[in-house]
């Protein structure tokens, strides 16, 4: 069974046609990217999947249930992290925990073994601006994993970081994702990250938002450290450009 | 400390020294301009008046910001949840707040009388609005994409209030406190010239009565100190309740 579903969703503000028809799905374990051009929708489809946003049409399945428009089940991770300015590392890793009515302590104790893993090991009481992109980003890919932990959603997470952080980023989510059981939807504008880490991308085409395409990328994980520069790459780079065009 | 405020408090020290020298060397006669040297030994001479005059005024002051601060918190969260009640009173509040609290002051005298009533209601009205305002400004700064991310994990108002609007909030709620606190001794003293049995502004018009400069200045100098006092403790409870202010970008603490 999928572990997350979209099914025939479709959206409009006012007359704006936004999302036409969207189905995608997402199995467990994988990475799928969601790639389009800016004003697709793609945030749009996030805060439906999140039920932020009632759609008009179709409807929004974990696990087989039901969960349209109801928010609490699934959370997700923006371009700006969000991270609580007045809150430490843990306790913003922790707030999941605590808006589900667990007590503070109880809640710490809950995070702390997992700093290591995220790469945040003596971070627990500093605050966000005492901290690097990278390691704000990682906070926050900590405190969506403390609230759901099977399913993440990751609206263009490290678009703001450099090459360099952002290619660390990539393997180490991968790692990351592979040693706890993530499944991951993540939308993306950057074609070549989108091959570097998906299993499987889809194609969405500007308005209405359309599903144009699934591409799958053949190639086993983890990826090479040089698939960017194999043929296999740029033929996937140019048959996306093709169909974006 | 004493290094960064060197400037200020030479320029002090002079003043002080000028203000002795015109005395002493008679340019100014003395039953018009007392020296500091006769101002100091006049507040000490007065000492137990002034303690006595000042617990009186700062009970008026203390309850009259405790209700106006409260009456501020319980008004900007309502504001701030019932769209409907910030657009009808917001104008309201700040139309009310360009009549100076001075002109409200006889008024409150004849409906309440020399009793610590009016003198509270006072307090309680110059104070409620920097605190509302400044909330209500803080509340409605809270990042909507932290609210709809805390909204994706399943919080509920309350939880969005605690944790974001809140916190977000802080540094205007205490901007707000501070100038309620200086307001709240002068809301004191104003309305016990006015009509009162004790506290600093009735031994003000008393030693007025009796042109006793030097007393007078004590009192004002009492008067400012107890402000200048207040504001610290708001500036101490502000640094203990946002110590992420405290740290510098990337250090420890
Ligand atoms: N709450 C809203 N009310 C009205 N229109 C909206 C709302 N949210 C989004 N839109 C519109 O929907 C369209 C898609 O927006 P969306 O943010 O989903 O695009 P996106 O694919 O995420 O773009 P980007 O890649 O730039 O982030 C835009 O035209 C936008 O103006
Ligand atoms: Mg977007």
């Amino acid at each position: 069974m999928n572990k997350l579903e979209v099914k025939n969703v479709s959206k409009s503000f006012d007359n704006n046609h936004v999302l036409n028809d969207i189905s995608i799905e997402l199995n467990k374990g994988e990475l799928v990217c969601l790639l389009g051009v800016s004003g697709g929708g793609k945030t749009t489809l996030f805060n439906i999947i999140s039920g932020l946003l009632t759609p008009d049409n179709g409807q929004v399945l974990l696990d087989g249930k039901d969960i349209t428009n109801q928010p609490g089940h699934i959370s997700y991770m923006l371009q700006k992290d969000l991270l609580l300015p007045y809150r430490t590392i843990e306790d913003n890793a922790a707030l999941p925990l605590l808006l589900k009515g667990e007590k503070k302590k109880e809640a710490r104790k809950q995070v702390s073994p997992l700093f290591e893993q995220f790469g945040l090991e003596g971070t627990q009481r500093k605050y966000p601006a005492q901290l690097s992109g990278g390691m704000r980003q990682r906070a926050a890919l900590l405190r969506t994993y403390m609230f759901s932990k099977d399913v993440a959603l990751l609206d263009e997470p490290f678009s703001a970081l450099d090459t360099l952080t952002k290619s660390s980023m990539h393997k180490w989510y991968l790692n990351v994702m592979e040693q706890i059981q993530l499944s991951t939807l993540f939308i993306t504008h950057d074609i070549d990250e989108a091959i570097l880490i998906s299993d499987r991308i889809y194609l969405l085409s500007g308005s209405p938002g359309e599903i144009k395409e699934e591409i799958i990328i053949n190639e086993p994980k983890p990826r090479r450290g040089d698939f960017n520069l194999t043929p296999e790459f740029l033929e996937y780079k140019r048959r996306i450009l093709t169909l974006l065009k | 400390m004493l290094k960064r405020n060197f400037a200020s408090i030479t320029a002090v020290v002079a003043l002080l020294i000028i203000w002795q020298l015109l005395c002493t060397t008679g340019l100014i006669p003395s039953y018009m301009l007392p020296s500091p040297i006769e101002v100091i030994q006049a507040f000490v001479s007065e000492l137990p008046l002034l303690l006595e005059n000042s617990v009186i005024t700062l009970q008026e002051a203390f309850i009259g910001l405790f209700l106006g601060v409260s009456v501020g918190f319980i008004a900007a969260v309502l504001m701030d949840t019932f769209d409907i009640l910030y657009k009808a009173f917001y104008p309201l509040l700040i139309i009310t707040q360009t009549i100076p609290s001075v002109a409200i002051a006889p008024l409150l005298v004849l409906w309440f009388g020399y009793e610590m009533m009016p003198k509270i209601i006072l307090i309680v009205i110059s104070t409620f609005f920097p605190v509302t305002v400044g909330l209500l400004d803080g509340f409605k700064s809270a990042d909507k994409d932290a609210i709809g991310l805390l909204r994706s994990m399943g919080a509920n108002r309350t939880q969005i209030f605690r944790y974001i609007k809140f916190p977000t909030a802080l540094p205007q709620l205490f901007s707000g406190l501070r100038i309620a606190a200086a307001y709240s001794v002068v809301g004191a003293v104003i309305s016990e010239w006015l009509g009162g049995f004790g506290g600093l502004g009735v031994y003000m018009t008393r030693v007025k009565k009796a042109f006793a400069f030097d007393k007078m200045f004590a009192v004002i100098f009492l008067i400012s100190a107890i402000s200048l006092a207040l504001m610290a403790l708001v500036g101490f409870a502000e640094k203990k309740c946002m110590p992420y202010r405290n740290t510098d970008i990337k250090g420890e603490k």
